[in-house]
């Protein structure tokens, strides 16, 4: 059973955001890596570009699978996590706390279409 | 019964009753009638093997074996016994692809020895485990080209060989890229025309070393410029003459290609040959093909493993820069296994020889007075000259007296009317170069 | 010699060496002649052994490796037949091997004679028109096809057919290919049975649809008992129907793709037609086509005209695929091996097949999960142990297996089933080989029920056990080079 964290934003393409005022912090969920399995390497956007809702933004990478980076919100990426570069498997061991990127958010109104942790629950079972 | 099929009557019998079935037909009710197959193939009928035998030779004789002193992407290079011995070992030969490491260390060290030489032939940090061709190798680098910087023309230097222009202008045509072609300069890709051409929608440069017309290109100044400008640089090279020429790595290229045919492989009508390509690992993950990686199994013993698989087809589907699958990865035992065999002095001492052979059979011909020079340009084994002499008595003359070469250039392009091509590699020797030099010089 | 673990580069002796190559004759001439600039100045790391070092590495090396005359090599979906030896004898003659490919017509009647028959012959046997033999594989024969389908439409000036329908059992390299040839991917999910599901299939077709690729049988092995209807349909919508010829050999003898409306096809020689896969190719892939697409073939193509054979280059052409004519000695040995078998013995490979699928299908059912019920073709799909209580998955039975001398078979493809387990046996394995991998793969489902610690960590016999990949992946230790760099 994988773990869903109370208080944030989920995708249906399996990532999650954290709302911190302007700022969007991105991740994947922790149901995202157990499908994937080790994660061996992150492909990320600069720091500058923007990210689209619904759009790809990244790849992450596993042994036996890739899978593309869907960004649940639209916005600018203000920084990027660069410790996943050298070590992926950070994921893997805690996929709520290796946030990817954090994007300045241009339209708030699009976190209404996202799911919270309840519904979720329900489609990551 | 037949030999490829080890089914007896009793065993069908068998297999019939315990399938349940009293007729094998059962099996294929779901075909509908309508497409059934219910006679004969327009096929002859079965030949045992000395018929076969003597029916292949047969058809072998229809080709006239003749001695060979034209290149164009094919070079005749010595082929050492030892490699064949190697290469019809049924553990190499009838193996698929390595997917299970455990029992297929053997296919899978060879490729791991591959991708070392190459990368140090080529001066790049990292090969795949092969390509069909060096034309093809040269289409896929186009797409890897598209795929860093998302964008879709490439510039190709009017010096490549045709064949693979032709190659690259295909794969473009139906992925949506477009081509344009720089113009040479006595022989060469003219660094001022490919300035010119450069700009923001390119996504990179294609140049061939040595050029269709066998001439060695300086590609000094080339990277500064197309890197400035956010593009690739891909040279084509015969890999053998990276043996002593300066690498796509020195001149840092982003990509190499080329055949590995002149890795002594027969010419044997076009193939199959094998194409390499190797990059920097910065774009490992664009690059197409199999790569294999060193690891450790459970016991921590070195293993090799294919590695990086999330970027091919079988898993990526739609989303692959390329459909590559089956590769020619024998064709890779069998460069692996020359390479070593020849080692770094060896292989100098081919292109050593090949040159000395080329430069001794141009100057002969040039003191004939039957043929000029096109452009003044170094050369290794292969070159053209010009000739007044009538094209076509010329190739009716070397064919009947058993040599192939001084191909017609304009074969390719109707603008090099009687220019020929030769190429003279270690195989030939002074008494087969002299007597090509005697027919070409008694004609008048 | 199981422990021999060195790479070439390691024995590697300062000038020793393993050629000999004659004498300068005009030693006036010198490499040290041209430009410095144009050299490289260095060494290439290329090692220097003897003949006999060569070859004991290379055979120590092969002594890790199975091959088909190892051992049973079910490998679903890949055809692993018997790779005859006359095929290797004729490949080998130097009446082939010494013809340069710029040679003329003339100089090679021969080859073009060989060429000319082989596609006569592929055709009859798929049912269509015209072959190409350039493509040098079945992904590249796809590509082939699919130029052809584009070009076909863009010359009708039908320009918004940029689609192409894909069922989601294909291989992955049909909608890797559809890609590179610069089409957008319809997947149409199958249905329960496997099939093509002919409801969403109309929801998909539409005159934005350049066609439909499809395999058949189907990566599960079952034939579309449909394919008349979903031909029409296809064709209805102004579509072609492209044939992916992997799984050709259940149909030799019993039925042919352009019978059942197939416009374009590939064939796998080094499948259904014995040439031998060498570790991962050369392959070959000849690509037929209906007679309305011939002037669309791949140039050059082979013509027979007043007794002569010829390279002809057609302007309505989609273009070159290779840079001369695909893998010659490849298709050499495809037209022996036809040869061989003749109309009298081509026409059981189907039949005999498709028996040893279904014999070895019968007897595992009662140990593995059999999602699709009733006769295969040419190989039967399972989905994992019925048994899953000990956690053991198809990986663990499939590494097990090679501790019995049997290669695993293809698994976790078709992606239909989550632990697929991929059966070929093909045409040339006996009753008892077959009886034998029946009995081991029994005991292997026995011993996961009873052993699964031991399965988990299985295999135990071979050259090495199982790999860290991620380590592979994660380092990137990818020539001798980073090895050195890595160990310093």
């Amino acid at each position: 059973m994988s773990k869903v964290m109370d208080g944030i934003f989920y995708a249906e393409s399996h990532e999650w955001v954290k709302r911190e005022g302007q700022i969007g912090i991105i991740g994947i969920t922790d149901f995202a890596q157990s499908q994937l399995g080790s994660v061996v390497f992150v492909d990320l956007p600069e720091v500058g570009s923007k990210v689209v809702k619904g759009k790809e933004f990244g790849a992450v990478e596993s042994v036996k699978a890739a899978s593309d980076l869907i960004s649940p919100i639209s916005g600018k990426v203000v920084a990027i996590n660069d410790e996943l570069i050298g070590e992926p498997e950070n994921i893997n061991k805690d996929a709520f706390d290796s946030w990817l990127i954090k994007v300045e958010i241009t339209d708030a109104n699009e976190f209404s279409s996202l799911l919270d942790a309840t519904a979720y629950r329900k489609i990551s079972q | 019964m037949f030999k490829y099929f080890p089914h007896t009557e009793a065993d069908l019998q068998h297999m019939k009753r315990v399938l349940g079935i009293t007729n094998t037909e059962d099996m294929f009710q779901v075909i509908p009638q309508a497409v059934r197959h219910n006679q004969d193939y327009l096929i002859p009928s079965a030949l045992p093997e000395s018929d076969l035998r003597r029916h292949m030779e047969e058809l072998g004789k229809m080709n006239a074996q003749k001695i060979i002193f034209s290149g164009l992407g094919a070079y005749d290079h010595y082929e050492p016994s030892v490699i064949n011995a190697i290469i019809s070992r049924q553990e190499f030969l009838t193996s698929y692809t390595p997917y299970q490491p455990e029992i297929s260390q053997g296919t899978l060290t060879y490729i791991f020895e591959y991708q070392s030489m190459i990368t140090s032939l080529t001066g790049m940090e990292v090969s795949n485990a092969s390509m069909y061709d060096g034309p093809t190798a040269t289409a896929e680098a186009m797409f890897m080209a598209e795929a860093i910087t998302r964008r879709n023309i490439l510039l190709m230097s009017s010096t490549v060989n045709p064949n693979i222009q032709r190659v690259v202008q295909t794969y473009a045509k139906y992925k949506g890229l477009s081509i344009e072609i720089v113009d040479q300069k006595d022989g060469v890709i003219n660094l001022e025309s490919l300035k010119s051409k450069l700009n923001d929608t390119i996504a990179g440069v294609i140049v061939q070393n040595p050029n269709f017309f066998g001439i060695i290109e300086d590609y000094n100044g080339f990277s500064d410029a197309i890197h400035a400008n956010g593009s690739i640089f891909i040279i084509n090279s015969d890999i053998s003459t990276l043996g002593v020429l300066k690498t796509p790595g020195s001149y840092n290229a982003d990509i190499a290609v080329g055949d590995c045919q002149s890795l002594g492989m027969p010419v044997a009508f076009g193939g199959p040959y094998l194409g390499y390509l190797a990059t920097k690992k910065s774009h490992v993950r664009k690059m197409p093909g199999r790569i294999c990686g060193q690891s450790f199994d459970r016991n921590g013993k070195r293993s090799f493993v294919l590695t990086l698989q999330a970027r091919e087809q079988h898993i990526r589907r739609e989303k692959a820069n390329s459909n590559i699958c089956s590769n020619q990865s024998l064709l890779a035992l069998y460069a692996t296994v020359y390479l070593s065999l020849l080692g770094p002095k060896g292989l100098r001492e081919v292109n050593e020889l090949s040159y000395q052979g080329a430069h001794y059979l141009y100057d002969e011909l040039l003191k004939t007075g039957k043929f000029t020079p096109v452009y003044d340009k170094p050369f290794l084994k292969e070159f053209i000259l010009h000739t007044h002499l009538n094209v076509n008595l010329i190739a009716k003359i070397l064919s009947d007296h058993g040599i192939f070469g001084g191909v017609n250039l304009e074969y390719y392009n109707p603008e090099f009317q009687n220019v020929l091509n030769f190429c003279v590699t270690e195989k030939r020797n002074k008494i087969e170069i002299d007597r090509l030099v005697s027919l070409l010089g008694g004609l008048s | 010699m199981k422990n021999y673990d060195h790479l070439i580069f390691e024995l590697s002796v300062p000038n020793r060496k393993g050629y000999s190559l004659s004498k300068a004759f005009a030693p006036k001439y010198s490499l040290s002649d041209l430009p410095s600039s144009l050299l490289r100045d260095n060494q290439p790391m290329l090692p220097e052994v003897s003949e006999l070092d060569v070859l004991r590495h290379y055979t120590n090396i092969s002594h890790k490796n199975f091959g088909v005359e190892t051992g049973f090599y079910p490998l679903g979906s890949c055809t692993m037949k018997y790779n005859p030896k006359i095929n290797e004898e004729i490949a080998a003659m130097k009446a082939f091997n010494s013809i340069h490919p710029m040679q003329s017509a003339s100089d090679t009647q021969g080859i073009l004679k060989i060429y000319y028959e082989l596609q006569s012959m592929l055709s009859d046997i798929s049912g269509l028109a015209a072959y190409t033999l350039n493509p040098f594989a079945g992904a590249q024969g796809e590509l082939t096809g699919l130029m052809i389908m584009k070009e076909y439409h863009l010359q009708r000036g039908d320009f918004h057919r940029t689609k192409v329908i894909v069922p989601d059992s294909a291989h992955g390299t049909n909608p890797a290919s559809a890609t590179i040839c610069g089409f957008d991917i319809i997947e149409i999910a199958s249905t329960p049975e496997g099939t093509v599901n002919l409801e969403l299939l109309k929801a998909a077709l539409s005159d934005e649809v350049a066609g439909m690729m499809l395999t058949n049988p189907n990566t599960l092995g079952i034939f579309e008992k449909d394919i008349c209807e979903i031909s029409r349909l296809v064709h209805e919508a102004g579509g072609l129907m492209y044939y992916d010829g992997a799984n050709l050999n259940a149909l030799l003898g019993k039925a042919r793709p352009g019978d059942m409306g197939f416009d374009i096809m590939h064939i796998n020689l080094h499948k259904t037609f014995s040439t031998p896969h060498g570790g991962g190719g050369p392959g070959s892939g000849p690509v037929g086509v209906k007679d309305f697409l011939i002037p669309y073939l791949p140039n050059p193509q082979v013509k027979f005209i007043d007794n002569h054979y010829f390279f002809d280059w057609n302007k309505d052409s989609i273009g070159s695929v290779s840079g001369f004519y695909g893998n010659f000695k490849v298709w050499l040995r495809a037209y022996v091996y036809i040869m061989t078998l003749g109309k009298e013995e081509l026409g059981k490979v189907g039949e005999i097949s498709t028996l040893n699928a279904n014999y070895v299908r019968v007897q595992l059912e009662d140990e593995f999960n059999l999602p699709i019920k009733g006769f295969s073709m040419h190989e039967c799909v399972f989905d994992g142990l019925k048994d899953t209580s000990t956690g053991v998955t198809t990986l663990d039975v499939a590494k097990r297996l090679l501790d019995y001398g049997v290669h695993a078979p293809t698994i976790y493809f078709p992606l239909l089933f989550h632990q697929s387990i991929m059966i070929e046996p093909t045409e040339t394995e006996s009753m008892q080989t077959l009886d034998e991998f029946v009995t081991v793969m029994k005991k292997v489902a026995n011993e996961a029920k009873t052993d699964p610690l031991m399965m988990k960590l299985a295999p135990h016999t071979t050259p090495i056990s199982r790999i860290d990949e991620v380590y592979a992946a994660k380092k990137m230790i990818l020539t001798y080079q980073d090895y050195l760099r890595e160990n310093q």
